[in-house]
């Protein structure tokens, strides 16, 4: 059956999704066992490490706002039929943008700089994923192939760029010089002490607001305006686009502008809110973790904020975990990260043609 | 005389980045013959380096080393398999995820069995890696420029992966387009459904493609940690399996012309390494991140049909069901 | 045509001069000793809710032809699959020669000399002749020894049979025809002595069609058992000696060809008698609205499938193409709809040149030009799809959709319920998935869309392909009623009847030429059948 097995909404975004990460979580504990460590006292400390203060509430949705980023471009792309692996080179290539706008004007006022560092984010995102875009649509080039190779591309010329180019002058290490404070996007307990709460400082920054907003104009485009209908339908079915007067090809180049440009937003947040200079390799997979948080949330932008929430916990939960057990390390969460894409995604048949089944035989009864 | 040198070494260079990438690569041939795209080629090969070098640490043998790595390359193709074959999955995610699990997973195992914080103990002891076998005579010809250096350092000094490589491009070729069981899959990528239809089982063809996949991919992620290095390293493959994946494409998923683009993109690798920092006449420093990304644009340029036109095999990436 | 045909068969039979000539014209040879070379007993099977096979029992006599009709979804497919081990039954037997035997494969129905001729061919394009063949049944580990004993046997074969075929070719430099010989010498190859062929002149020409059935009669000569799977009457009325006829998974009648009618079977298969000529008065013909000037167009590879054609499609009338599939229709269609881009030539809409001005579908739908595609499925419908979202397709874009940037949802939801009511689509629920819909309520959809938008013109491939009768009826007098209102309407359909009984005119095609234009009135099936074949027609009627 080409057409996946059907399920009631609340099933299909929630139940199979939990059902998928719990697996995930019981597989990922049992190699914490075979470790030697209780995974039970592991998970206690990830969800203690993740929530258990502001401080580490702040650092959870400090990671959660570059998957949500991440999360809208790989769904943007999937809604159109497209599989983008390369976020994590237009994420990359995007804070190059949103950092040449910050070096160059930091001068400026925030209210200056801010919009034009958003736009050179997006440009510079949207840029990077026009190239396998236009070869796809135009000369039928498998985009999954060419986003990976521009994945690498990006990553050569960023080193070329940081190494010889970008470098602070007199310093060893590849990064730039800092920001300019008129260049760096007002950390969230700033913003909050402004109103009167106060809040631990973390690299929470308003780029999460960012985020939001762009997660609700990818729904309300998605779904609520005739341009996210006609992308869903190439995504869905190109002879009936075609068929319908919409241009797949078009689409294809859309879409990816779109879904770049989303990736691009990771810089507002990685560049100009935390690090606020441009480093080597600031991305860190977060254009891979978009995939996992893309696929569990169903492609949905509410499903991707869930989903970027619980991989920002994850993420700031493991780095927590790896102080206390010192046989676990981080990575054991880059190892949940890579069972969740393979439940979710790759084996989502798995568990969804028996529950579909179930709910068959319950609505015979 | 001293650019003959230069050239000779830089060949015997070639040669070894290329065996690990050519072992990829073919696996990828075997498995995207079949029409299961292979993006999980990084991580089998990870897999596989972790493995063959934490075993051999332990046991102190190579052999057993290549053993594991094998056996660990499979198992993770098996998942692969089962995820794609018989839940019909989606092959490019299912790639990905082992990738990724494998990325985390051999430094987590590693820091918990040899707290070496991720890596694998240092492989130094007797028959502990695969360490190059020196022709006769080689030592005594080296002196003799041409042929000798040409034998001593092309011929001869390489380990025993690096030949099994060289005999393994005829061997895939062979068994790709002489034998019955290449006819099959060179069909099952496609037209599955014809296959089918005579009575062969699409997926016992393809769950084969994907062990030899595996067991190809375990030698190569073995010849790193045991015999290009001595011991696993965190993200040891460094993206060799996508780049592999590029040389497959280049190589329009043929043995020969594969052959041809490892040793060009290894070539490229090796020119690399030898021009960092290094002013040439007219032209300056090359930077040698240019170099590294070429291979990546050149398989770009050769996916959008500027250089040349790489068909895919017709039903890759299409999970097959008979029904409809 | 039928005439022409049987006399053919006979007359070819006839000239080895032997006693299987007499059998041959003689139907189903009885001889009460041998066991039929294959019968089902009581074959049950379901998909989940639908009961693809009821019961279903029948026997072939060796040295037979055995028709097997029944409209799309009745259930020949799915026995076929059954007989071929694709599926499995949930209940009843399969007997070859008298003994059970058990299918649970391809492999196994191979075995049992049954073998298997595809509607799409199940050929790997890019393999030769020779290969093809052999797959499955190499001879062993290594491919050289194998292939040449192969040769040998295939070029018996190929004498035995007057079966030639290149076998060094890459299939895909075949013809169809060719391609479908192919097929069959794999299953000779393998030994078949029992052979289905699932509607096997869907995509032949008259001549290549000729040139099968003169091939089936051989192998009856020679004792091999055929099943023809076919929805064509006059194919079955033609060759066969035997006829089954299948209706909503159960066998509703099993006779002798020679002691039945073509009027007889299209009664059973569709369960009551049927509607063969469609109601309606004479045409009105008006203005030219749509004009068709020397067009050509390409396919996809760049092989010309519309060569130079010219017509003028008036207001307050039909005209239907009539044609072998693949002659070129359906490029037709889609370069008038704006789907495929003429490498020649001009469409003009009124005074609109379309092709120059370089319109797409979706302007062309503005400019009253709408269009039902001949693959519903795959074309005219996003399957995943709820209907209401189905409803707007190519219409998307309409101020009655759209308030400021966002989709008005009342607007569409309100408009597919408006179309639901006016066509009778069941069940009225605008939120369902399109695909839970049967395959005569999503075309009343897909009608009730393209009409909807009171189109000046309207293509339609295949009006009625896959539809439940009563709906076709619906369809029929749905599209009458929008040529009395003064559009013109063009049709392609690969059923001649529909054509007759809709057409005021007809336009055959034959090689992507237009050959001739016949009146309904004067237009016999024989005298169509003839210039579908190439004959060319008398000139204008």
């Amino acid at each position: 059956m080409s057409v996946p097995a059907k399920l009631p909404r609340w099933a299909e975004f929630g139940l199979l999704p939990f059902i998928n990460l719990t697996v995930a979580l019981l597989l990922s504990g049992a190699i914490i066992r075979i470790m030697g460590e209780s995974p039970w006292n592991a998970f206690k400390l990830m969800g203690a490490g993740a929530f258990g203060s502001q401080d580490s509430i702040g650092y959870t949705l400090y990671y959660a706002t570059n998957f949500i980023f991440t999360g809208l471009a790989v769904a943007v792309a999937y809604h159109a039929g497209l599989f983008n692996i390369g976020a994590e080179g237009q994420a990359y290539m995007g804070g190059l943008g949103t950092g040449l706008v910050c070096l160059g004007l930091g001068h400026w006022p925030l209210w200056a700089v801010l919009p034009l560092a958003v736009l050179a984010g997006a440009g510079f995102g949207a840029a990077w994923a026009f190239i396998p875009a236009w070869l796809q649509a135009r000369r039928g080039s498998h985009i999954v192939i060419t986003t990976i190779m521009f994945n690498f591309i990006a990553a050569a010329l960023m080193t070329y760029l940081l190494v010889n180019v970008l470098i602070k002058p007199g310093q060893q290490s590849p990064e730039t010089r800092e920001f300019a404070p008129g260049a760096v996007m007002p950390a969230m307990h700033e913003l909050l002490a402004k109103v009167g709460i106060s809040f631990s400082a973390t690299p929470f920054n308003l780029a999460f607001g960012f985020a939001l907003a762009a997660s609700v104009l990818v729904w309300f485009f998605i779904w609520r305006t005739r341009w996210g209908y006609a992308l869903r339908v190439a995504g869905e079915n190109a002879q009936a686009a075609v068929y319908a007067g919409i241009s797949p090809p078009r689409i294809i180049i859309g879409a990816m502008l779109l879904s770049g440009a989303l990736a691009g937003g990771l810089g507002l947040n990685e560049i100009m809110g935390a690090q606020h200079r441009l480093v080597l390799d600031f991305p860190g997979g977060a254009g891979f973790v978009g995939i996992a948080v893309a696929l569990m949330g169903r492609n949905h932008p509410a499903g991707i904020f869930v989903a970027a929430v619980l991989f920002g916990a994850l993420y700031q939960g493991g780095s927590q975990l790896s102080l206390d057990l010192p046989k676990v390390n981080r990575d054991m969460v880059v190892v949940i990260q890579g069972l969740v894409i393979l439940l979710c995604g790759a084996m989502e048949n798995l568990f969804r043609a028996p529950l579909a089944a179930m709910f068959r035989r319950k609505d015979g009864e | 005389m001293e650019t003959y040198t230069l050239i000779v070494l830089l060949l015997a260079a070639t040669l070894r980045v290329a065996a690990p990438l050519l072992l990829a690569a073919l696996a990828g041939m075997f498995s995207e013959r079949s029409g299961i795209i292979d993006l999980g080629l990084e991580g089998k090969m990870l897999g596989a380096s972790f493995a063959a070098a934490a075993v051999s640490a332990v046991t102190g043998s190579a052999w057993l080393g290549l053993g594991a790595g094998i056996v660990t390359a499979v198992a993770l193709a098996l998942i692969i398999g089962f995820a794609c074959i018989t839940h019909r999955g989606n092959q490019v995610v299912a790639g990905m995820a082992v990738t990724i699990m494998v990325a985390g997973l051999a430094p987590t195992l590693g820091l918990a069995w040899f707290n070496l914080g991720g890596q694998t103990p240092q492989l130094d002891g007797p028959g502990q890696r695969f360490t190059a076998i020196s022709w006769p005579w080689a030592q005594a010809a080296r002196e003799a420029p041409f042929p000798g250096l040409l034998y001593a350092e092309l011929l001869s000094g390489h380990n025993l992966i690096v030949y099994f490589t060289l005999i393994l491009v005829p061997l895939s070729a062979w068994v790709l387009y002489r034998t019955r069981f290449g006819l099959r899959l060179r069909a099952v990528g496609e037209n599955p459904l014809a296959v089918d239809t005579a009575g062969i089982s699409v997926n016992a063809l393809r769950y084969q493609a994907v062990i030899i996949s595996g067991v190809l991919c375990g030698v190569a992620g073995t010849y790193l940690s045991t015999a290009a290095s001595s011991g696993f390293v965190r993200d040891m493959t460094a993206g060799k399996g996508y780049l592999a994946l590029a040389a497959l494409i280049f190589g329009k998923w043929r043995p020969w012309p594969t052959l041809g683009a490892c040793l060009l993109f290894a070539f490229t690798d090796a020119l690399a390494v030898r021009l960092q920092g290094v002013t040439l006449p007219g032209v300056g420093v090359i930077p040698v991140q240019f170099i590294l990304a070429l291979p990546y644009v050149l398989t770009v340029l050769l996916l959008a049909g500027f250089v040349g036109k790489a068909v895919a095999p017709k039903a890759i990436g299409v999970p097959y069901s008979k029904e409809k | 045509m039928i005439g022409v045909l049987r006399a053919r068969l006979r007359s070819n039979g006839c000239e080895s001069g032997h006693e299987a000539c007499n059998e041959m014209s003689m139907t189903a040879p009885s001889t009460h000793s041998a066991p039929p070379a294959l019968e089902l007993r009581a074959i049950d099977k379901r998909f989940g809710a639908v009961h693809a096979n009821r019961a279903i029992s029948l026997a072939v006599a060796k040295g037979s032809i055995h028709g097997l009709i029944g409209e799309n979804g009745a259930g020949k497919s799915t026995l076929m699959n059954i007989i071929y081990g694709f599926h499995q039954a949930d209940a009843g037997e399969i007997l070859v020669n008298g003994r059970a035997v058990a299918i649970d494969s391809p492999q196994a129905a191979i075995a049992a000399g049954i073998g298997m001729v595809h509607q799409h061919f199940m050929l790997v394009e890019n393999f030769t002749v020779l290969e093809n063949v052999v797959l499955g049944i190499e001879g062993g580990r290594l491919l050289a020894q194998g292939l040449a004993a192969a040769r040998t046997e295939l070029e018996r074969l190929a004498r035995d049979y007057g079966l030639d075929v290149p076998l060094e070719t890459v299939v895909s430099e075949l013809p169809v025809g060719l391609q479908q010989r192919v097929e069959i010498l794999k299953a000779l190859y393998r030994r078949a002595e029992i052979l289905i062929l699932d509607e096997p002149t869907a995509v032949l020409t008259p001549q290549e069609a000729d040139q099968l059935f003169r091939l089936l009669a051989r192998l009856r000569e020679q004792g091999k058992s055929v099943i023809l799977v076919t929805h064509k009457l006059r194919e079955i009325m033609a060759v066969t000696d035997r006829v089954t006829v299948m209706r909503q998974g159960a066998v509703v009648a099993a006779v002798p060809t020679r002691e039945t009618s073509l009027r007889d079977l299209a009664e059973r298969m569709v369960g009551r008698a049927v509607l063969l000529q469609v109601a309606k008065g004479p045409a009105r013909p008006g203005a030219p609205l749509l004009t068709v000037q020397d067009l050509e167009v390409r396919d996809d590879r760049g092989v010309p499938r519309v060569k130079g054609v010219n017509f003028e499609l008036h207001a307050g009338e039909i005209v239907g193409i009539a044609g072998v599939a693949g002659n070129g229709q359906s490029e037709l269609l889609e370069a008038c709809a704006g789907i495929r881009s003429p490498s020649r030539g001009e469409i003009r809409l009124q005074d609109r040149d379309l092709v120059r001005e370089g319109l797409d579908p979706c302007a062309r739908r503005r400019l009253g030009l709408a269009h039902v595609p001949e693959d519903r499925l795959h074309m005219g419908l996003v399957t995943s799809f709820a209907a209401q979202a189905n409803a707007i397709l190519g219409y998307h874009d309409r101020p009655a959709y759209n308030r400021g940037v966002a989709t008005n949802r009342a607007a569409i939801l309100a408009g597919c319920e408006e179309k639901m009511a006016a066509y009778d689509v069941r069940p009225p629920n605008p939120r369902l998935r399109i695909s839970a819909f049967s395959g005569g309520n999503q075309q009343k959809l897909v009608l009730a869309r393209e009409i909807g938008a009171d189109p000046s013109v309207l293509l339609i491939g295949q009006p009625t392909r896959g539809v439940d009768i009563g709906a076709i009826e619906f369809i029929h007098k749905k599209l009458v009623a929008l040529r009395d209102a003064g559009k013109a309407l063009l049709i392609v359909s690969v059923e001649l009847e529909e054509i007759l009984g809709l057409a005021d005119r007809i336009l055959v095609i034959n090689g992507g030429e237009i050959i001739g234009e016949v009146a309904p009135a004067d237009a016999t099936e024989q005298k169509l059948g003839l210039m579908m074949a190439g004959v060319r027609g008398e000139g204008g009627a």
